[in-house]
């Protein structure tokens, strides 16, 4: 990576332009730098109004870019050693669909881990590609899903070697890691696509003793939250591809459902996080790496708590670990990781990341202090001495091996009726359900609803897991196939 | 020559104190910190532009923190203070000889070796055989210790800044526990005048409310801090400030003070309406 040449950042650099240029707009957006709409002026400031504005001459354009947008997506690939990266404005979940949408179509067969995100369940609807799912491994201790075990993954490949590609996260939310540079060799060997989610791994390209990225590791796109770990606004988010993936196809995949007034607030927080990281993303990643250590080990010095890191290691379905996540198990203490993250936040004033049934996330990042940590620190320790109990049966996220009737397209369109909950055993349902977050899927549209499905529903709905994708928001009713398959 | 030292003690209210001449001026990990000599007030100490003390009213303030509790709890032994790197409330807590120990927690280091170079008026009884000083994060010093004391001091800074953690519920419920079943916990509550001070002093209220059973305001009047109003909190789990007040017992001991009385004691607990108010909206 040219340091030299990452010092630029063009969209930025052609925002200042433009704002001393002090044109008179006659385009939209109509609020016309903000003069026709002062309450939003006082909420976010002249400056940054100011600079939303629109696609044109001296800013380029998302759709079709041919200067500054383009050389901000040239110095994006080179910061992060792909061939190509586009600039996001959908969030990673637009990311995730432009890799599945190039990669498989109608009738083609992804393989993917089950804990995948919603926006991968979302774009197997919209390309009608029939999912193969690997059961990742679970920690019995922590009830969470791990990564792929590499025999899992080859087994699969070999039963379905018609399958066109294999998606990967790296990491799962909760920081761990499959054996990415094997996994993209047996896919190349067998002539599918490696594509990764990493949309908790933009810091992979740049810290050091991290996981080993997408693009590093040989596959052949990534998606990456640069609004989680790389600093960018939220909603802006990056595609990358390597050398063995058309970009001017990608390009049109994208534009098929990408807004063509992408916003400049998004693109300019891209382009000024990837310098960043570039300039910078190693020695803050360490002093992230460094204060998630220092709270791991105040956190369980507490007792009740634990908070892992590298020792789960094994190899296998816990190939890498990344220090710089906090995930905090808290069934020690006989409360619910979803308990405590509602304690957090009612009593304390703490906002985490997530909490399910058995852990909580705490996200650390760039903008942290370690007063804050304290805090954190300190609150967990109150939660145990006000709220603790003993160690209590509660149940785990056991993995569920879902029954694939057809494929989800089919059966999201297909025709299908209302049905409460409890007279929906042995159907096959026609929308999604979720556990939200970490948003993993507890049912995709064709697959079968069991007893065991049920029975989980209700735990995590008495619980508290905020679940959703049903167009019953209240989850009493399900729909079901019409068709009884 | 025109030099002044001003604050904002809101956006739109500003307090001006006119500067002989700077004696220090520098930043430490947490926040810049400058000492000032001036006509009026004497050296005054400022940490990221706040007022922290002058020499000339810090004595309402130390007096108040430390003598209100002490003539309340009759037997404290073991003390707490977190904060107080200028060495007010130390100066005064080492007046009393039943006190066995003093633990101080600073987060800053620097601040105490500014302050015992350049204020040596409160920063004067360091080297007191029963002291110990660590350079910590209070939250993270108070974490580990359990019915340990039987008064705690949290002589902090504002709730913006380095001092932020010292307001928050969980290091309420963290003194909570590293009191004794009779301690008692007293803090520097904030102003309830400007709405952003009142705002502050309302919600590290409803905290303590929360934590402990005995929860009381007190004021007193420094001419310096925003309003010249200010409040302290009183929280303790078993002692009350009046009825546990033991006026004979302290008037006995002839310590002379400038600004505390036991007389004053009494009063102070005694609040305007509109903080009464104010408060007991958040219990």
């Amino acid at each position: 990576m040219d340091q030299e040449k990452q010092k630029k950042a063009p969209i930025y650099d052609s925002l200042i332009r433009f704002d001393k240029m002090r044109v008179v707009p006659f385009d939209v957006p109509g609020h016309k730098r903000g003069k026709g709409n002062p309450e939003l002026v006082k909420l976010l400031g002249e400056d940054c109004v100011k600079l939303d504005v629109n696609s044109m001459e001296p800013l380029d354009n998302l759709c079709h870019p041919i200067s500054v947008i383009k050389e901000a997506e040239e110095l994006a690939a080179e910061a992060f050693g792909a061939a190509h990266a586009f600039l996001m404005v959908g969030g990673t979940t637009s990311a995730v669909q432009g890799m599945i949408l190039s990669s498989v179509k109608r009738g083609e067969k992804v393989i993917m881990p089950r804990n995948i995100h919603r926006s991968v369940t979302g774009a197997l609807v919209l390309c009608g590609a029939i999912p193969v799912y690997i059961n990742p491994d679970c920690d019995e201790r922590l009830g969470i899903p791990l990564g792929m075990k590499l025999a899992d993954v080859k087994k699969t490949i070999q039963d379905h070697p018609d399958a066109k590609a294999i998606l990967v996260n790296n990491p799962t939310y909760y920081g761990i890691c499959s054996d990415l540079r094997e996994i993209v060799k047996s896919a190349h060997d067998h002539h599918m696509l490696c594509l990764v989610d990493e949309a908790h791994g933009t810091h992979f390209y740049f810290g050091k003793s991290l996981p080993v990225s997408a693009m590093e590791a040989g596959a052949d796109m990534a998606a990456v939250s640069m609004h989680k770990s790389g600093g960018s606004l939220t909603q802006s988010s990056l595609l990358l591809t390597g050398p063995g993936v058309s970009s001017g196809y990608v390009r049109q995949i994208i534009n098929l459902t990408q807004t063509t007034s992408g916003s400049y607030l998004l693109l300019s927080s891209l382009d000024i996080s990837r310098r960043n990281l570039a300039l910078r993303g190693e020695e803050t990643f360490e002093k992230v790496i460094k204060m998630a250590e220092y709270a791991r080990q105040e956190i369980n010095e507490i007792g009740g708590y634990y908070a892992f890191s590298r020792e789960l290691i094994n190899q296998d379905s816990i190939f890498d670990f990344d220090m710089t996540k906090l995930s905090v198990n808290t069934l020690r203490m006989g409360l619910a990781g979803i308990e405590v993250y509602d304690l957090l936040r009612d009593e304390y004033d703490i906002q985490v990341e997530f909490g399910d049934l058995g852990n909580i996330l705490a996200y650390l990042s760039v903008g942290d202090r370690p007063r804050d940590i304290e805090c954190l620190v300190g609150a967990l320790s109150e939660i145990k001495r006000r709220f603790g109990k003993g160690e209590t049966g509660l149940m785990n996220q056991t993995y569920m091996e879902p029954q694939v009737c057809c494929s989800p397209q089919e059966a999201f369109y297909a025709e299908k009726e209302s049905l409460p909950l409890n007279q929906t055993s042995g159907r096959v349902c026609s929308e999604f359900l979720m556990c939200y977050p970490p948003g993993i899927p507890i049912l995709v549209p064709g697959e079968r609803i069991t007893d065991d499905i049920l029975q989980y529903i209700a735990y995590a709905k008495e619980k508290g897991c905020s679940m959703t994708g049903t167009q019953d928001i209240e989850i009493r009713q399900l729909n079901v196939l019409k068709e009884v398959i | 020559m025109e030099l002044w030292f001003s604050e904002m003690h809101t956006k739109d209210v500003k307090m001006s104190i006119r500067v002989d001449k700077q004696l220090y001026s520098g930043k430490s990990e947490f926040q810049r910190i400058d000492v000032f000599e001036s006509p009026e007030f004497g050296r005054f100490l400022i940490l990221d532009g706040y007022m922290m003390l002058t020499e000339k009213d810090e004595f309402i303030y130390h007096e108040m923190i430390t003598h209100v509790p002490m003539a309340v709890h009759p037997d404290v032994k073991k003390v707490l203070v977190i904060g107080a790197g200028d060495g007010g409330v130390i100066r005064e807590l080492v007046r009393y000889q039943e006190i066995e120990s003093i633990d101080m927690v600073e987060i800053d280091e620097l601040v105490v070796e500014v302050c015992k170079k350049y204020l040596p008026q409160t920063a004067c009884r360091f080297d007191d055989p029963r002291l110990s000083i660590y350079y910590e994060d209070g939250l993270k010093f108070i974490r580990r210790r359990q019915e340990e004391y039987d008064l705690i001091i949290v002589d902090s800074t504002d709730p913006f800044g380095p001092g932020e953690g010292l307001f928050t519920k969980e290091f309420y419920g963290n003194c909570y526990k590293a009191l004794k079943e009779d301690g008692i916990m007293i803090n520097q509550h904030e102003s309830p005048f400007y709405q952003a001070d009142a705002e502050a002093c309302q919600r590290a209220h409803k905290r303590i409310v929360e934590t402990f059973p005995v929860s009381k305001v007190y004021q007193a009047h420094i001419p310096t801090y925003p309003s010249g109003h200010w409040l302290f909190g009183f929280a303790s789990k078993k002692y009350h400030p009046l009825r546990d007040l033991d006026e004979t017992r302290w008037n006995m001991r002839g310590l002379h003070c400038g600004y505390y009385t036991t007389m004053l004691h009494k009063g102070a607990f005694y609040i305007p309406a509109y903080v009464e108010e104010m408060l007991k909206d958040v219990e």
